[in-house]
Protein backbone atom coordinates (compact mmCIF):
# COMPACT_ATOMS: atom_id res chain seq x y z
CA UNK A 1 0.00 0.00 0.00
CA UNK A 2 1.31 3.44 -0.83
CA UNK A 3 2.24 5.78 1.99
CA UNK A 4 0.76 8.85 0.35
CA UNK A 5 -1.80 8.86 -2.40
CA UNK A 6 -2.89 12.06 -4.08
CA UNK A 7 -6.01 11.82 -6.22
CA UNK A 8 -7.33 14.54 -8.46
CA UNK A 9 -6.01 17.31 -6.22
CA UNK A 10 -7.13 20.79 -7.19
CA UNK A 11 -6.12 23.84 -5.21
CA UNK A 12 -5.84 27.58 -5.53
CA UNK A 13 -6.14 30.93 -3.86
CA UNK A 14 -9.54 32.58 -4.22
CA UNK A 15 -10.38 32.79 -7.91
CA UNK A 16 -6.91 31.71 -8.94
CA UNK A 17 -6.55 27.98 -9.55
CA UNK A 18 -2.99 26.72 -9.11
CA UNK A 19 -3.41 22.94 -9.34
CA UNK A 20 -5.56 21.04 -11.85
CA UNK A 21 -6.22 17.44 -10.81
CA UNK A 22 -2.84 16.19 -9.60
CA UNK A 23 -2.38 12.42 -9.14
CA UNK A 24 0.72 11.23 -7.33
CA UNK A 25 1.81 8.28 -5.21
CA UNK A 26 4.59 7.80 -2.72
CA UNK A 27 5.66 4.42 -1.39
CA UNK A 28 7.01 3.92 2.09
CA UNK A 29 10.70 4.81 2.55
CA UNK A 30 10.82 6.35 -0.89
CA UNK A 31 12.27 9.76 -1.72
CA UNK A 32 10.45 11.59 -4.46
CA UNK A 33 11.38 14.95 -5.94
CA UNK A 34 9.05 17.42 -7.60
CA UNK A 35 10.65 19.76 -10.08
CA UNK A 36 9.15 22.55 -12.10
CA UNK A 37 9.56 26.20 -12.92
CA UNK A 38 8.30 29.11 -10.82
CA UNK A 39 4.51 29.15 -10.66
CA UNK A 40 4.15 25.48 -11.61
CA UNK A 41 2.20 24.85 -8.37
CA UNK A 42 4.86 22.95 -6.43
CA UNK A 43 4.57 24.92 -3.18
CA UNK A 44 0.77 24.97 -3.43
CA UNK A 45 0.94 21.18 -3.70
CA UNK A 46 3.11 20.91 -0.58
CA UNK A 47 0.87 23.31 1.33
CA UNK A 48 -2.17 21.24 0.36
CA UNK A 49 -0.64 18.03 1.72
CA UNK A 50 0.45 19.80 4.93
CA UNK A 51 -3.12 20.98 5.53
CA UNK A 52 -2.39 24.67 5.02
CA UNK A 53 -4.84 24.63 2.10
CA UNK A 54 -8.11 22.77 2.54
CA UNK A 55 -9.21 20.08 0.10
CA UNK A 56 -11.75 17.35 -0.33
CA UNK A 57 -11.06 14.55 2.20
CA UNK A 58 -10.10 11.90 -0.35
CA UNK A 59 -7.78 14.14 -2.39
CA UNK A 60 -5.01 13.33 0.10
CA UNK A 61 -4.75 9.82 1.53
CA UNK A 62 -2.04 9.07 4.09
CA UNK A 63 -1.58 5.42 5.05
CA UNK A 64 -5.02 4.73 3.60
CA UNK A 65 -6.73 7.45 5.64
CA UNK A 66 -8.42 10.46 4.03
CA UNK A 67 -6.76 13.57 5.41
CA UNK A 68 -7.41 16.14 2.66
CA UNK A 69 -9.73 18.23 4.82
CA UNK A 70 -7.69 18.13 8.05
CA UNK A 71 -6.16 21.37 9.34
CA UNK A 72 -2.36 21.60 9.46
CA UNK A 73 -2.13 21.02 13.20
CA UNK A 74 -3.96 17.69 12.82
CA UNK A 75 -1.95 16.66 9.76
CA UNK A 76 1.29 16.91 11.73
CA UNK A 77 -0.19 14.62 14.39
CA UNK A 78 -0.76 12.02 11.66
CA UNK A 79 2.98 12.07 10.92
CA UNK A 80 3.52 14.58 8.13
CA UNK A 81 5.98 17.43 8.72
CA UNK A 82 6.64 20.38 6.44
CA UNK A 83 9.90 22.27 6.01
CA UNK A 84 8.27 25.38 4.60
CA UNK A 85 9.56 27.48 1.75
CA UNK A 86 11.48 30.43 3.16
CA UNK A 87 12.18 28.42 6.36
CA UNK A 88 9.82 30.48 8.54
CA UNK A 89 11.85 30.23 11.74
CA UNK A 90 10.51 31.92 14.84
CA UNK A 91 12.64 35.07 15.24
CA UNK A 92 11.84 35.53 18.95
CA UNK A 93 12.98 32.02 19.79
CA UNK A 94 16.48 30.62 20.07
CA UNK A 95 17.70 27.78 17.84
CA UNK A 96 16.99 25.42 20.70
CA UNK A 97 13.46 26.73 21.22
CA UNK A 98 12.76 26.55 17.51
CA UNK A 99 13.73 22.88 17.62
CA UNK A 100 11.65 22.28 20.76
CA UNK A 101 8.64 23.76 18.97
CA UNK A 102 9.01 20.93 16.45
CA UNK A 103 8.28 18.45 19.23
CA UNK A 104 4.96 20.17 20.00
CA UNK A 105 2.89 17.31 18.61
CA UNK A 106 4.63 14.87 21.03
CA UNK A 107 4.87 12.10 18.44
CA UNK A 108 7.14 9.27 19.52
CA UNK A 109 10.10 8.32 17.34
CA UNK A 110 13.85 8.32 16.88
CA UNK A 111 14.39 12.08 16.67
CA UNK A 112 15.32 14.19 19.66
CA UNK A 113 17.60 17.18 20.34
CA UNK A 114 20.75 15.08 20.56
CA UNK A 115 20.13 13.38 17.23
CA UNK A 116 19.44 16.71 15.56
CA UNK A 117 22.77 18.00 16.93
CA UNK A 118 24.50 14.89 15.62
CA UNK A 119 22.96 15.53 12.22
CA UNK A 120 23.82 19.24 12.20
CA UNK A 121 26.68 19.77 14.72
CA UNK A 122 26.86 23.51 14.02
CA UNK A 123 23.40 23.94 15.58
CA UNK A 124 24.77 22.67 18.89
CA UNK A 125 27.26 25.53 18.94
CA UNK A 126 24.61 28.06 18.01
CA UNK A 127 21.90 26.64 20.23
CA UNK A 128 21.39 29.81 22.30
CA UNK A 129 21.44 32.19 19.33
CA UNK A 130 18.23 33.59 17.92
CA UNK A 131 17.24 31.39 14.99
CA UNK A 132 17.30 34.29 12.59
CA UNK A 133 20.85 35.37 13.55
CA UNK A 134 22.20 32.31 11.70
CA UNK A 135 23.38 32.09 8.11
CA UNK A 136 20.84 31.00 5.49
CA UNK A 137 22.18 27.45 5.38
CA UNK A 138 22.16 27.11 9.16
CA UNK A 139 18.62 28.46 9.28
CA UNK A 140 17.62 25.79 6.79
CA UNK A 141 19.19 23.18 9.06
CA UNK A 142 17.07 24.49 11.94
CA UNK A 143 13.96 24.31 9.75
CA UNK A 144 14.73 20.69 8.80
CA UNK A 145 15.65 19.82 12.39
CA UNK A 146 12.44 21.41 13.64
CA UNK A 147 10.36 19.34 11.23
CA UNK A 148 12.24 16.15 12.19
CA UNK A 149 11.59 16.81 15.88
CA UNK A 150 7.95 15.91 15.22
CA UNK A 151 9.15 12.41 14.24
CA UNK A 152 7.38 12.41 10.88
CA UNK A 153 6.77 9.39 8.72
CA UNK A 154 6.60 11.73 5.74
CA UNK A 155 8.89 14.75 5.49
CA UNK A 156 7.93 17.48 3.04
CA UNK A 157 10.83 19.76 2.03
CA UNK A 158 9.81 22.82 0.07
CA UNK A 159 12.64 24.46 -1.89
CA UNK A 160 15.31 23.91 0.75
CA UNK A 161 18.10 25.05 -1.59
CA UNK A 162 16.46 28.34 -2.49
CA UNK A 163 18.82 31.29 -2.07
CA UNK A 164 21.69 29.19 -0.73
CA UNK A 165 25.23 28.79 -2.07
CA UNK A 166 25.81 25.47 -3.92
CA UNK A 167 28.29 24.24 -1.27
CA UNK A 168 25.78 24.97 1.47
CA UNK A 169 23.10 23.08 -0.45
CA UNK A 170 25.46 20.09 -0.65
CA UNK A 171 26.05 20.23 3.12
CA UNK A 172 22.32 20.19 3.75
CA UNK A 173 21.65 17.31 1.39
CA UNK A 174 24.44 15.34 3.10
CA UNK A 175 22.01 14.91 5.97
CA UNK A 176 19.47 13.14 3.78
CA UNK A 177 20.85 9.58 3.97
CA UNK A 178 20.58 9.71 7.78
CA UNK A 179 16.94 10.83 7.46
CA UNK A 180 16.16 8.16 4.88
CA UNK A 181 17.88 5.45 6.95
CA UNK A 182 15.20 5.80 9.60
CA UNK A 183 12.58 4.85 7.07
CA UNK A 184 11.23 8.36 6.69
CA UNK A 185 9.47 8.91 3.39
CA UNK A 186 10.63 12.16 1.82
CA UNK A 187 9.01 14.44 -0.70
CA UNK A 188 11.20 17.32 -1.88
CA UNK A 189 10.35 20.25 -4.09
CA UNK A 190 13.49 21.37 -5.86
CA UNK A 191 14.28 23.79 -8.66
CA UNK A 192 17.80 22.44 -8.96
CA UNK A 193 17.22 19.52 -11.32
CA UNK A 194 20.62 17.88 -10.76
CA UNK A 195 20.13 17.97 -7.00
CA UNK A 196 16.64 16.53 -7.38
CA UNK A 197 17.92 13.68 -9.56
CA UNK A 198 20.77 12.90 -7.15
CA UNK A 199 18.64 12.64 -4.03
CA UNK A 200 15.47 10.94 -5.25
CA UNK A 201 14.15 7.53 -6.27
CA UNK A 202 11.59 9.06 -8.59
CA UNK A 203 10.82 12.50 -9.93
CA UNK A 204 7.65 14.29 -10.95
CA UNK A 205 7.73 17.42 -13.06
CA UNK A 206 4.95 20.00 -12.65
CA UNK A 207 3.97 22.46 -15.31
CA UNK A 208 1.18 25.00 -14.92
CA UNK A 209 -0.51 23.03 -12.17
CA UNK A 210 -0.38 19.64 -13.89
CA UNK A 211 1.98 16.67 -13.81
CA UNK A 212 3.96 16.86 -17.04
CA UNK A 213 6.42 14.03 -16.39
CA UNK A 214 6.97 11.13 -14.04
CA UNK A 215 9.90 8.74 -13.96
CA UNK A 216 13.07 7.43 -12.38
CA UNK A 217 16.14 9.69 -12.53
CA UNK A 218 18.12 7.19 -14.61
CA UNK A 219 15.29 6.61 -17.06
CA UNK A 220 14.23 10.10 -18.10
CA UNK A 221 16.32 11.93 -20.65
CA UNK A 222 17.40 15.56 -20.52
CA UNK A 223 15.14 16.30 -23.46
CA UNK A 224 12.14 14.75 -21.67
CA UNK A 225 12.82 16.97 -18.68
CA UNK A 226 13.34 20.07 -20.82
CA UNK A 227 10.04 19.46 -22.55
CA UNK A 228 8.21 18.77 -19.30
CA UNK A 229 9.85 21.69 -17.47
CA UNK A 230 9.43 24.40 -20.04
CA UNK A 231 6.55 22.95 -22.09
CA UNK A 232 8.70 22.97 -25.18
CA UNK B 1 12.21 27.44 41.36
CA UNK B 2 14.71 25.95 38.99
CA UNK B 3 13.08 24.37 35.98
CA UNK B 4 15.33 21.94 34.17
CA UNK B 5 14.38 19.69 31.32
CA UNK B 6 16.84 16.85 31.11
CA UNK B 7 18.00 15.46 27.82
CA UNK B 8 20.90 13.07 27.57
CA UNK B 9 23.73 15.58 27.40
CA UNK B 10 22.06 18.91 27.92
CA UNK B 11 19.77 20.64 30.30
CA UNK B 12 17.41 23.44 29.44
CA UNK B 13 17.65 26.10 32.13
CA UNK B 14 15.87 29.39 32.35
CA UNK B 15 16.96 30.96 35.60
CA UNK B 16 19.93 33.29 35.69
CA UNK B 17 21.86 34.76 38.64
CA UNK B 18 20.02 38.04 38.06
CA UNK B 19 16.66 36.29 38.11
CA UNK B 20 17.47 34.56 41.40
CA UNK B 21 18.46 37.94 42.85
CA UNK B 22 15.25 39.41 41.45
CA UNK B 23 13.20 36.69 43.13
CA UNK B 24 14.70 37.63 46.51
CA UNK B 25 14.07 41.36 45.91
CA UNK B 26 10.49 40.60 44.74
CA UNK B 27 9.84 38.63 47.93
CA UNK B 28 11.18 41.54 50.03
CA UNK B 29 9.02 44.07 48.17
CA UNK B 30 6.02 41.81 48.67
CA UNK B 31 6.64 41.59 52.42
CA UNK B 32 6.99 45.38 52.54
CA UNK B 33 3.73 45.77 50.61
CA UNK B 34 1.92 43.43 52.99
CA UNK B 35 2.98 45.64 55.90
CA UNK B 36 1.85 48.90 54.22
CA UNK B 37 -1.78 49.03 55.53
CA UNK B 38 -0.47 48.87 59.11
CA UNK B 39 1.56 52.07 58.91
CA UNK B 40 0.76 54.04 55.74
CA UNK B 41 -1.86 56.73 55.24
CA UNK B 42 -5.13 56.37 53.36
CA UNK B 43 -3.89 58.24 50.27
CA UNK B 44 -0.85 55.97 49.95
CA UNK B 45 -3.06 52.93 50.31
CA UNK B 46 -5.39 54.15 47.56
CA UNK B 47 -2.46 54.87 45.27
CA UNK B 48 -1.03 51.38 45.73
CA UNK B 49 -4.48 49.87 45.08
CA UNK B 50 -4.69 51.85 41.85
CA UNK B 51 -1.12 50.85 40.99
CA UNK B 52 -2.04 47.20 41.55
CA UNK B 53 -5.04 47.26 39.27
CA UNK B 54 -3.25 49.13 36.50
CA UNK B 55 -0.39 46.65 36.78
CA UNK B 56 -2.85 43.74 36.48
CA UNK B 57 -4.62 45.33 33.50
CA UNK B 58 -1.24 45.95 31.86
CA UNK B 59 -0.11 42.36 32.40
CA UNK B 60 -3.32 41.12 30.78
CA UNK B 61 -3.10 43.48 27.81
CA UNK B 62 0.54 42.51 27.39
CA UNK B 63 -0.37 38.82 27.41
CA UNK B 64 -2.98 39.50 24.77
CA UNK B 65 -1.06 41.86 22.47
CA UNK B 66 2.57 41.19 23.36
CA UNK B 67 2.38 37.42 23.35
CA UNK B 68 -0.71 36.33 21.43
CA UNK B 69 -0.48 39.20 18.92
CA UNK B 70 -4.11 40.16 19.64
CA UNK B 71 -3.93 43.96 19.69
CA UNK B 72 -7.22 44.81 21.36
CA UNK B 73 -8.33 48.37 22.03
CA UNK B 74 -11.54 47.16 23.60
CA UNK B 75 -10.42 45.77 26.96
CA UNK B 76 -12.63 48.40 28.64
CA UNK B 77 -15.48 46.05 27.62
CA UNK B 78 -14.30 43.55 30.22
CA UNK B 79 -13.44 46.13 32.88
CA UNK B 80 -16.97 47.50 32.52
CA UNK B 81 -18.59 44.07 32.41
CA UNK B 82 -16.66 43.06 35.54
CA UNK B 83 -17.83 46.21 37.32
CA UNK B 84 -21.46 45.69 36.36
CA UNK B 85 -21.38 42.00 37.23
CA UNK B 86 -20.16 42.93 40.72
CA UNK B 87 -23.16 45.23 41.15
CA UNK B 88 -25.58 42.63 39.76
CA UNK B 89 -24.21 39.81 41.94
CA UNK B 90 -23.99 41.91 45.10
CA UNK B 91 -27.33 43.72 44.76
CA UNK B 92 -29.59 41.12 43.16
CA UNK B 93 -28.03 37.83 44.24
CA UNK B 94 -26.70 38.83 47.68
CA UNK B 95 -23.24 37.47 46.90
CA UNK B 96 -20.67 38.75 49.44
CA UNK B 97 -18.78 41.59 47.67
CA UNK B 98 -15.25 40.10 47.69
CA UNK B 99 -16.58 36.77 46.44
CA UNK B 100 -18.57 38.69 43.82
CA UNK B 101 -15.33 40.29 42.57
CA UNK B 102 -13.91 36.90 41.64
CA UNK B 103 -17.21 35.48 40.46
CA UNK B 104 -17.55 38.51 38.14
CA UNK B 105 -14.30 37.49 36.47
CA UNK B 106 -15.73 34.05 35.76
CA UNK B 107 -18.88 35.53 34.21
CA UNK B 108 -16.81 37.99 32.16
CA UNK B 109 -14.73 35.06 30.87
CA UNK B 110 -17.98 33.44 29.71
CA UNK B 111 -19.01 36.68 27.98
CA UNK B 112 -15.58 36.72 26.30
CA UNK B 113 -16.28 33.50 24.41
CA UNK B 114 -19.06 34.81 22.10
CA UNK B 115 -17.17 38.14 21.92
CA UNK B 116 -14.09 36.28 20.70
CA UNK B 117 -16.07 34.31 18.14
CA UNK B 118 -17.21 37.66 16.72
CA UNK B 119 -13.95 39.63 16.75
CA UNK B 120 -11.71 36.70 15.79
CA UNK B 121 -13.23 36.90 12.32
CA UNK B 122 -11.24 40.11 11.94
CA UNK B 123 -7.48 40.50 11.54
CA UNK B 124 -4.91 43.13 12.48
CA UNK B 125 -6.23 46.70 12.49
CA UNK B 126 -9.76 45.47 11.82
CA UNK B 127 -9.55 43.25 14.90
CA UNK B 128 -8.45 46.26 16.98
CA UNK B 129 -11.34 48.40 15.76
CA UNK B 130 -13.72 45.45 16.14
CA UNK B 131 -12.86 45.07 19.83
CA UNK B 132 -13.49 48.79 20.33
CA UNK B 133 -16.86 48.53 18.61
CA UNK B 134 -17.83 45.58 20.82
CA UNK B 135 -16.90 47.62 23.93
CA UNK B 136 -19.11 50.47 22.68
CA UNK B 137 -21.96 48.02 22.13
CA UNK B 138 -21.62 46.86 25.74
CA UNK B 139 -21.53 50.51 26.95
CA UNK B 140 -24.65 51.46 25.00
CA UNK B 141 -26.33 48.21 26.02
CA UNK B 142 -25.80 48.78 29.76
CA UNK B 143 -26.97 52.39 29.39
CA UNK B 144 -30.37 50.95 28.40
CA UNK B 145 -30.73 48.76 31.50
CA UNK B 146 -32.77 50.90 33.88
CA UNK B 147 -32.52 48.43 36.77
CA UNK B 148 -28.77 49.10 36.73
CA UNK B 149 -29.24 52.86 36.71
CA UNK B 150 -29.37 53.33 32.93
CA UNK B 151 -27.11 56.04 31.50
CA UNK B 152 -26.51 57.79 34.81
CA UNK B 153 -25.46 54.64 36.66
CA UNK B 154 -25.90 53.72 40.30
CA UNK B 155 -24.15 53.48 43.65
CA UNK B 156 -23.51 50.41 45.72
CA UNK B 157 -26.10 50.41 48.54
CA UNK B 158 -24.71 51.20 52.00
CA UNK B 159 -25.75 47.79 53.33
CA UNK B 160 -23.53 46.07 50.77
CA UNK B 161 -20.66 48.47 51.43
CA UNK B 162 -20.86 47.50 55.11
CA UNK B 163 -20.59 43.85 54.08
CA UNK B 164 -17.04 44.47 52.83
CA UNK B 165 -15.98 45.60 56.29
CA UNK B 166 -17.55 47.43 59.19
CA UNK B 167 -15.34 50.53 59.20
CA UNK B 168 -13.83 52.54 56.39
CA UNK B 169 -10.25 51.62 57.23
CA UNK B 170 -11.16 47.94 57.45
CA UNK B 171 -12.83 48.13 54.04
CA UNK B 172 -9.80 49.79 52.52
CA UNK B 173 -7.50 47.21 54.03
CA UNK B 174 -9.58 44.35 52.59
CA UNK B 175 -9.66 45.99 49.15
CA UNK B 176 -5.92 46.65 49.42
CA UNK B 177 -5.09 43.01 50.07
CA UNK B 178 -7.47 41.86 47.34
CA UNK B 179 -5.80 44.25 44.86
CA UNK B 180 -2.35 43.08 45.93
CA UNK B 181 -3.40 39.45 45.54
CA UNK B 182 -4.83 40.09 42.06
CA UNK B 183 -1.66 41.91 40.92
CA UNK B 184 0.65 39.17 42.21
CA UNK B 185 -1.62 36.48 40.77
CA UNK B 186 -1.67 38.22 37.36
CA UNK B 187 2.12 38.33 37.20
CA UNK B 188 2.31 34.76 38.49
CA UNK B 189 -0.20 33.55 35.94
CA UNK B 190 1.59 35.17 32.99
CA UNK B 191 4.95 33.88 34.28
CA UNK B 192 3.61 30.34 34.68
CA UNK B 193 1.85 30.43 31.31
CA UNK B 194 4.92 31.62 29.45
CA UNK B 195 7.19 29.07 31.07
CA UNK B 196 4.84 26.29 30.08
CA UNK B 197 4.72 24.61 26.69
CA UNK B 198 1.89 27.00 25.85
CA UNK B 199 4.21 29.97 26.33
CA UNK B 200 6.60 28.72 23.69
CA UNK B 201 3.74 28.10 21.28
CA UNK B 202 2.29 31.57 22.01
CA UNK B 203 5.57 33.20 21.05
CA UNK B 204 5.78 30.96 18.00
CA UNK B 205 2.26 31.97 16.90
CA UNK B 206 3.19 35.64 17.26
CA UNK B 207 6.24 35.06 15.06
CA UNK B 208 4.62 32.93 12.35
CA UNK B 209 1.10 31.55 12.38
CA UNK B 210 1.64 29.31 9.35
CA UNK B 211 4.79 27.71 10.75
CA UNK B 212 3.19 27.15 14.18
CA UNK B 213 0.12 25.66 12.55
CA UNK B 214 2.16 23.16 10.58
CA UNK B 215 4.00 22.11 13.76
CA UNK B 216 0.76 21.08 15.43
CA UNK B 217 -0.25 24.23 17.32
CA UNK B 218 -4.00 24.82 17.31
CA UNK B 219 -3.86 28.56 16.74
CA UNK B 220 -7.54 29.28 17.20
CA UNK B 221 -7.79 27.40 20.50
CA UNK B 222 -4.59 28.93 21.85
CA UNK B 223 -5.68 32.47 20.99
CA UNK B 224 -9.17 31.87 22.31
CA UNK B 225 -7.76 30.57 25.60
CA UNK B 226 -5.52 33.63 25.96
CA UNK B 227 -8.38 35.99 25.09
CA UNK B 228 -10.75 34.37 27.58
CA UNK B 229 -8.17 34.20 30.41
CA UNK B 230 -7.17 37.80 29.80
CA UNK B 231 -10.82 38.92 29.73
CA UNK B 232 -11.59 36.99 32.93
CA UNK B 233 -8.75 38.58 34.91
CA UNK B 234 -9.55 42.00 33.40
CA UNK B 235 -13.12 41.43 34.61
CA UNK B 236 -11.91 40.66 38.15
CA UNK B 237 -9.88 43.89 38.09
CA UNK B 238 -12.90 45.79 36.76
CA UNK B 239 -15.06 44.46 39.59
CA UNK B 240 -12.43 45.50 42.12
CA UNK B 241 -12.11 48.98 40.62
CA UNK B 242 -15.83 49.63 41.04
CA UNK B 243 -15.91 48.02 44.46
CA UNK B 244 -13.38 50.65 45.47
CA UNK B 245 -15.23 53.47 43.68
CA UNK B 246 -18.61 52.29 45.08
CA UNK B 247 -20.35 53.80 42.08
CA UNK B 248 -20.69 52.70 38.45
CA UNK B 249 -21.96 54.28 35.23
CA UNK B 250 -21.61 53.14 31.62
CA UNK B 251 -19.27 56.01 30.75
CA UNK B 252 -16.95 55.30 33.66
CA UNK B 253 -17.13 51.52 33.32
CA UNK B 254 -16.48 51.30 29.57
CA UNK B 255 -14.00 54.17 29.40
CA UNK B 256 -11.51 53.74 26.57
CA UNK B 257 -9.04 56.30 27.88
CA UNK B 258 -8.87 55.02 31.46
CA UNK B 259 -8.93 51.28 30.94
CA UNK B 260 -7.30 50.72 27.56
CA UNK B 261 -5.40 53.80 26.28
CA UNK B 262 -3.55 54.26 29.59
CA UNK B 263 -2.85 50.52 29.75
CA UNK B 264 -1.46 50.47 26.21
CA UNK B 265 0.75 53.45 27.15
CA UNK B 266 2.04 51.54 30.18
CA UNK B 267 2.86 48.38 28.20
CA UNK B 268 4.43 50.16 25.23
CA UNK B 269 6.57 52.46 27.40
CA UNK B 270 7.61 49.63 29.74
CA UNK B 271 8.30 47.06 27.05
CA UNK B 272 5.79 44.93 25.19
CA UNK B 273 6.24 41.17 25.18
CA UNK B 274 8.02 41.05 28.54
CA UNK B 275 6.74 40.51 32.08
CA UNK B 276 9.03 43.22 33.45
CA UNK B 277 7.79 45.81 30.92
CA UNK B 278 4.31 46.39 32.40
CA UNK B 279 5.80 46.71 35.91
CA UNK B 280 8.24 49.40 34.78
CA UNK B 281 5.59 51.01 32.57
CA UNK B 282 3.15 51.28 35.50
CA UNK B 283 5.89 52.89 37.61
CA UNK B 284 6.66 55.42 34.85
CA UNK B 285 2.97 56.16 34.33
CA UNK B 286 2.41 56.82 38.03
CA UNK B 287 5.54 58.95 38.34
CA UNK B 288 4.56 61.06 35.30
CA UNK B 289 1.03 61.38 36.58
CA UNK B 290 2.25 62.45 40.01
CA UNK B 291 4.72 64.99 38.66
CA UNK B 292 2.31 66.45 36.11
CA UNK B 293 -0.84 66.31 38.25
CA UNK B 294 -1.04 70.08 38.65
CA UNK B 295 -0.55 70.99 35.01
CA UNK B 296 -3.97 70.10 33.59
CA UNK B 297 -4.03 69.29 29.90
CA UNK B 298 -0.22 69.56 29.67
CA UNK B 299 -0.24 66.17 31.40
CA UNK B 300 -1.83 64.46 28.40
CA UNK B 301 0.45 66.29 25.96
CA UNK B 302 3.55 65.14 27.84
CA UNK B 303 2.28 61.56 27.96
CA UNK B 304 1.72 61.72 24.19
CA UNK B 305 5.19 63.13 23.55
CA UNK B 306 6.79 60.47 25.76
CA UNK B 307 4.93 57.76 23.87
CA UNK B 308 5.92 59.11 20.45
CA UNK B 309 9.58 59.60 21.41
CA UNK B 310 9.75 56.10 22.89
CA UNK B 311 8.28 54.55 19.77
CA UNK B 312 10.81 56.36 17.61
CA UNK B 313 13.89 55.89 19.77
CA UNK B 314 13.27 52.66 21.69
CA UNK B 315 10.27 50.82 20.26
CA UNK B 316 11.03 47.83 22.46
CA UNK B 317 10.28 49.99 25.57
CA UNK B 318 12.38 50.82 28.60
CA UNK B 319 12.72 47.23 29.73
CA UNK B 320 13.33 45.95 26.22
CA UNK B 321 16.16 48.47 25.88
CA UNK B 322 17.71 47.68 29.27
CA UNK B 323 17.43 43.92 28.99
CA UNK B 324 19.04 43.95 25.57
CA UNK B 325 21.83 46.27 26.62
CA UNK B 326 22.68 44.52 29.88
CA UNK B 327 21.31 41.03 29.08
CA UNK B 328 18.96 41.22 32.09
CA UNK B 329 16.14 38.75 32.68
CA UNK B 330 14.30 39.21 35.95
CA UNK B 331 11.46 36.86 35.07
CA UNK B 332 13.18 34.56 32.58
CA UNK B 333 10.81 32.68 30.33
CA UNK B 334 13.33 31.90 27.59
CA UNK B 335 14.88 28.49 27.56
CA UNK B 336 18.67 28.49 27.53
CA UNK B 337 20.55 25.33 26.81
CA UNK B 338 23.57 24.42 28.86
CA UNK B 339 25.79 21.37 28.52
CA UNK B 340 25.87 19.33 31.75
CA UNK B 341 29.40 20.36 32.65
CA UNK B 342 28.41 24.02 32.37
CA UNK B 343 25.69 23.56 34.95
CA UNK B 344 26.26 24.79 38.47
Amino acid sequence: MSKLKIQNLTAGYGDFQALFGIDLELNAKETVAIIGSNGAGKSTFMRSIAGLLKNTPDAVQFKGENIGDLPANKVVEKGIALVPEGRRLFPSLSVEENLLMGAYSKRKGPWNLNRIYELFPILKEKRNNPGTALSGGQQQMVAIGRALMSNPELLLCDEISLGLAPTTVKDIYKAFPAIQEDGTTVLVVEQDINQAMAVSDRIYCFQEGRVSLEGKPGEVSKDDIKAAYFGM
Amino acid sequence: MNTQMKTEQFSVVRNTTTSRGAAVVTAMILIALISVPFWAGRADLRMIIEFAYYLSLAQMWNLLAGYAGLVSIGQQAFVGLGGYMLFVLAIYFNVPPIMAVFLSGLIVALFAIPTALTVFRLRGAYFAIGTWVVAEVYRLGFAQVTTLGGGSGQSLPASIVREIGSGRSEREMIIYFTALFIAVASIGLVYWLLRSKHGLSLTAIRDSEAASDSLGVDIFKTKLAVYVISAGITGVVGALIFLQKLRISPDAAFNLQDWTAAVIFIVVIGGIGTIEGPIIGTLIYFILRGVLADYGSVYMIVLGVVAVVMMLKAPQGVWGFLSKKYDLHLFPVHRRLKAKDELE
